[in-house]
């Protein structure tokens, strides 16, 4: 073991051990409780009455670190600050699967929230059979329990008196919101200081003693094998530790790291490939897409037994390109091989599915696997990073000893991720007589949005290895989360609807989770189609909007995003307004937002002048996460929907770089952005990770719609489309 | 071998000239702040200062630095004593995952080095060369308005 995985394993002031969870349990539990139903899988509080927040959700740089804690904190009367907080690790936290789907406030909060809650009622138990008082005279707070008179036992020393192991029961009495101290308030992100002042923060930055470097080499294009290489000569450079070669995976191994990069070039300049998986013209692009098989299910139906309604029928299509996550660190890994034992950290979202990945692969026991989570880059959904682990795990079964990192390079992380896939929506509504909608038929045609491990096959040198692992058959993710179909099923209220999802079983590029799936098409799509039905109706977008939502929370999330716009206000000649809603999943967080956009006729260029969005996401716990989560959102699919498309040939990507696939930069980002949360005291945990993604591809596109008076039906919307559709 | 004045500590390290000084500030000095991110210097994750000027270590072989002080983000502050700029990236909640951000930290450090009081315009200008993924520019702005603070009001005659 490393000093690393001491440090690691020390917990709280005590060595903490694996505990098998059992499962599964109740369904009746809220959260991930019924994965984990014991108490100490998610706090545990040590001799000294330090006391140690576990949870199998990773930061990801969306700020649950800080809310876990506050969350906990707040139910165990505790300094948010004295909190230590261990993120997924497979030897030590519970297994709540992929931090991904907005998941983590709803799963792993309303777990911790429980369980806390229930250690506090046994602590009190404990505290009064010692001071032979009824526990609810007793007060949990500052790290001790208080009695009426004064008397004070702290939490360490009543703790060892408490069955930890017990499980959380399901009337476990909560705090009321009402008295909330921690939760609810801006607490500043615990993980921030680091991350500004060179604090070892990432997965980037270990430095393990005895830590090799790795660089791996990729084909020059998708499926092309390797048929030549001059290993010796990049062996014998000074520094190179080894060539490594199985199948078509090949790296090298060096003492140092510019070794590492100097050799990977020369090992890329003697490197003979053959072949290759042709990819159709981006031109064929969307046909392609359309004569792809697919198999049909119907995920929504209503009223269809009543006659068609009469009334004017509108139909429209709309389309969506590859893009990318895009992280701004390529994918790193770190891997230890003792001979037995394989330990990896790594910034990728699902610990204990990387786990059964790397341990397929490796021939290895499961229980002989531990993956550790540790911050990356930014990921927004399945990026390099599971890639990145399994090379470090290839390599570091080859150099048992020595721990290994594999660091990948712009150009790999940008070619080979796995993409958003490219998708079409064909929508087709009748406007009744009253203006209202009278029927809906919808179907989005998309890939899988999941091809993330635990198959060995999903990682992408698994599948070039002399053995390899072939990629597992695409998955579509069923209703009422869906995949391509997340969010297909409009939240409106629609007598008469139909819905379907084409799921496109097999597609040229490599494609997976990204930010929202196909909620951003989705969202795109329905709130393009519902502006132009306004338009049609010769409604205001907004009233329409209204006029068709029942929801309460969905009403008010629409007036004050409204309000708090101007909505209706009169702008300069050369700008439009826009407006869009979601409620992610149907399930999740609800947001509405209204932009203002100016295009500039001349050149096609659409510039977001502002934003206003306003969001449910039930309980706040932290408002600051909330917003930063929202406006990143905002940003992020801005520049999605007005610059990105992965670019290709028929030999595959050549978005290879930011070059090749420009982003946003600071004189893109709007002069005023501002989030107006809606706090729900004492209702369930929302997600809001994702819900700005669709939303703002729709309000974009109909504000651009009033700018400019054209209607586009495809993101991106780069210029050179909104001057095709001018015609200037 | 070249010598280094990195936070003002002259060294000699034992990279090649050529090596980029990103490499040599990570690995063989164990600074974490500069980070990779291209290694073709379009996105600032590796930004450091020059003699006052924001440059991209990625791309900047080490051998053209002698005798020119080199300032990291640590030279800057730490997470337990963050300097002004810093302490207003933290008060303004200026990062997600936080990658890009010792890079744009260093970025607008050279700017109100040169520009004590930006306009909002200048702020952008200056950070143009600077990626942020997570999209907190919004944050990042604030910070950097923070830090800078309201510019003095003049004083004496205006003509």
């Amino acid at each position: 073991m490393t000093p690393l995985t001491r440090r690691t394993l020390l917990v709280a002031g005590a060595l903490l051990v694996g505990i098998g969870l059992p499962r599964p349990a109740r369904a009746a539990l809220p959260g991930s409780l019924p994965e984990a139903p014991r108490i100490d899988a998610w706090i545990r509080i040590g001799e000294d009455g330090a006391v140690t927040v576990l949870t199998g959700k990773a930061e990801l740089g969306q700020g649950i670190k800080t809310a876990l804690v506050q969350v906990a904190a707040e139910e165990l009367g505790l300094d948010p600050a004295s909190l230590r907080l261990v993120t997924a690790d497979t030897e030590l936290t519970p297994d709540e699967g992929y931090t991904a789907g907005s998941h983590s406030m709803q799963d792993s909060a309303t777990a911790i929230r429980h369980a806390a809650a229930a250690m506090r009622a046994l602590l009190a138990e404990a505290a009064g059979r010692r001071l032979a008082l009824p526990p609810d005279s007793l007060r949990v707070d500052g790290g001790a329990v208080a009695a009426p008179d004064g008397r004070r036992l702290s939490l360490g020393e009543v703790a060892q008196a408490v069955a930890l192991d017990a499980p959380v029961p399901d009337d476990v009495a909560l705090r009321d919101p009402a008295r909330y101290t921690v939760v609810g308030r801006p607490l500043p992100r615990i993980d921030i200081p680091a991350k500004v002042a060179g604090g070892a923060a990432y997965v980037q930055d270990i430095r393990a003693p005895g830590m090799v470097h790795a660089r791996i080499l990729r084909p020059p294009r998708p499926g092309a094998r390797l048929v030549g290489v001059d290993a010796q000569a990049v062996a014998s450079r000074p520094g190179v530790i080894r060539v490594h070669r199985d199948g078509d995976v090949l790296a090298v191994l060096a003492e140092r790291e510019y070794a590492a990069v100097t050799a990977m070039r020369a090992l890329a300049k003697g490197a003979v490939w053959q072949g290759g998986t042709p990819v159709p013209e981006p031109d064929a692009l969307f046909s392609d897409l359309a004569e792809r098989p697919a198999k049909r299910t119907i995920i929504h139906e209503a009223g269809t037994d009543t006659p068609m309604p009469p009334g004017r029928r509108i139909t429209a299509q709309y389309r969506r390109r590859y893009q990318m996550h895009g992280s701004i660190g390529p994918s790193c890994a770190v891997a230890e091989f003792d001979g037995s034992r394989l330990t990896v950290w790594s910034h990728a979202q699902g610990m204990f599915p990387l786990r059964k990945a790397l341990a397929e692969m490796l021939s290895l026991p499961e229980a002989q696997v531990r993956c550790i989570h540790v911050e990356g880059s930014g990921s927004y959904g399945h990026n390099g990073a599971d890639d990145a682990a399994g090379d470090a795990a290839l390599l570091a079964r080859a150099l048992p000893g020595r721990p290994v990192r594999v660091q990948y390079t712009r150009e790999q992380e940008h070619l080979w991720e796995p993409y958003g896939g490219a998708m079409m929506t064909e929508a087709a509504a009748v406007l009744g007589p009253d203006g209202r909608i009278a029927d809906w038929d919808y179907a989005v045609r998309s890939p899988t949005h999941l091809t993330r491990p635990p198959g060995a096959g999903q990682l992408l040198s698994a599948r070039m290895l002399e053995t390899p692992f072939p990629a597992p058959p695409p998955k579509a993710l069923p209703q009422p989360e869906g995949g391509g179909d997340r969010n297909a099923i409009p939240l409106y209220r629609l007598p008469r609807a139909r819905v379907a999802h084409d799921f496109v079983t097999a597609v040229p590029l490599r494609v997976s989770a990204l930010r929202s799936l196909g909620a951003y098409m989705n969202v795109f799509s329905i709130e393009s189609f519902l502006d132009e039905l306004a338009e049609a109706a010769g409604a205001d977008p907004v009233a329409f909007r209204l006029a068709h939502l029942d929801d309460p929370r969905a009403r008010a999330v629409v007036e004050a995003a409204a309000g708090r716009f101007g909505w209706g206000r009169a702008l300069p000649k050369g700008r439009g307004a826009g407006f869009a809603f979601a409620r992610y999943k149907n399930l999740a967080g609800y947001c509405a937002l209204a932009v203002e956009v100016e295009v500039d006729r001349e050149s096609g260029r659409v510039r977001m002048v502002r934003a206003q969005a306003a969001v449910d996401a039930g309980q706040v716990v932290n408002p600051h996460g909330i917003r930063d989560q929202i406006e990143g959102g905002i940003i992020q699919a801005m520049s999605w929907s007005l610059f990105e498309a992965v670019a290709h040939d028929a030999e595959g990507p050549t978005s290879r770089d930011w070059s090749t696939y420009p982003i946003a930069r600071f004189p893109d980002i709007p002069e005023c952005l501002d989030v107006h949360l809606i706090d729900r005291p004492g209702s369930p945990f929302l997600g809001a990770g994702e819900v700005a993604q669709g939303p703002t591809a729709a309000a974009l596109a109909n504000a651009i719609r009033q700018a400019a008076g054209v209607r586009l039906r495809e993101v991106p919307m780069r210029p050179d489309q909104v001057k095709a559709a001018i015609g200037v | 071998m070249p010598t280094l004045t990195v936070n003002g500590r002259t060294q000699t390290v034992s990279a090649g000239p050529e090596t980029p000084l990103l490499y040599v500030l990570r690995e063989e000095l164990g600074l974490n702040g500069a980070k990779f991110g291209c290694g073709l210097g379009q996105c600032g994750a590796c930004t450091v200062e020059v003699e006052g000027q924001a440059i991209l270590s990625c791309v900047t072989p080490v051998g053209v630095l002698e005798g020119r002080p080199v300032t990291t983000v640590e030279g800057l502050g730490s997470p337990e004593n963050p300097g002004p700029l810093q302490a207003a990236f933290i008060a303004e909640n200026a990062a997600q995952c936080g990658y890009c951000i010792a890079g744009m930290v260093m970025r607008a450090h050279a700017l109100l080095r040169s520009v004590p009081h930006p306009s909002e315009a200048e702020i952008r200008h200056a950070l143009r060369f600077n990626l942020c993924r997570c999209g907190t520019h919004m944050r990042i702005l604030a910070a950097v308005r923070r830090a800078a603070g309201p510019e003095p009001a003049t004083t004496g005659a205006t003509p």
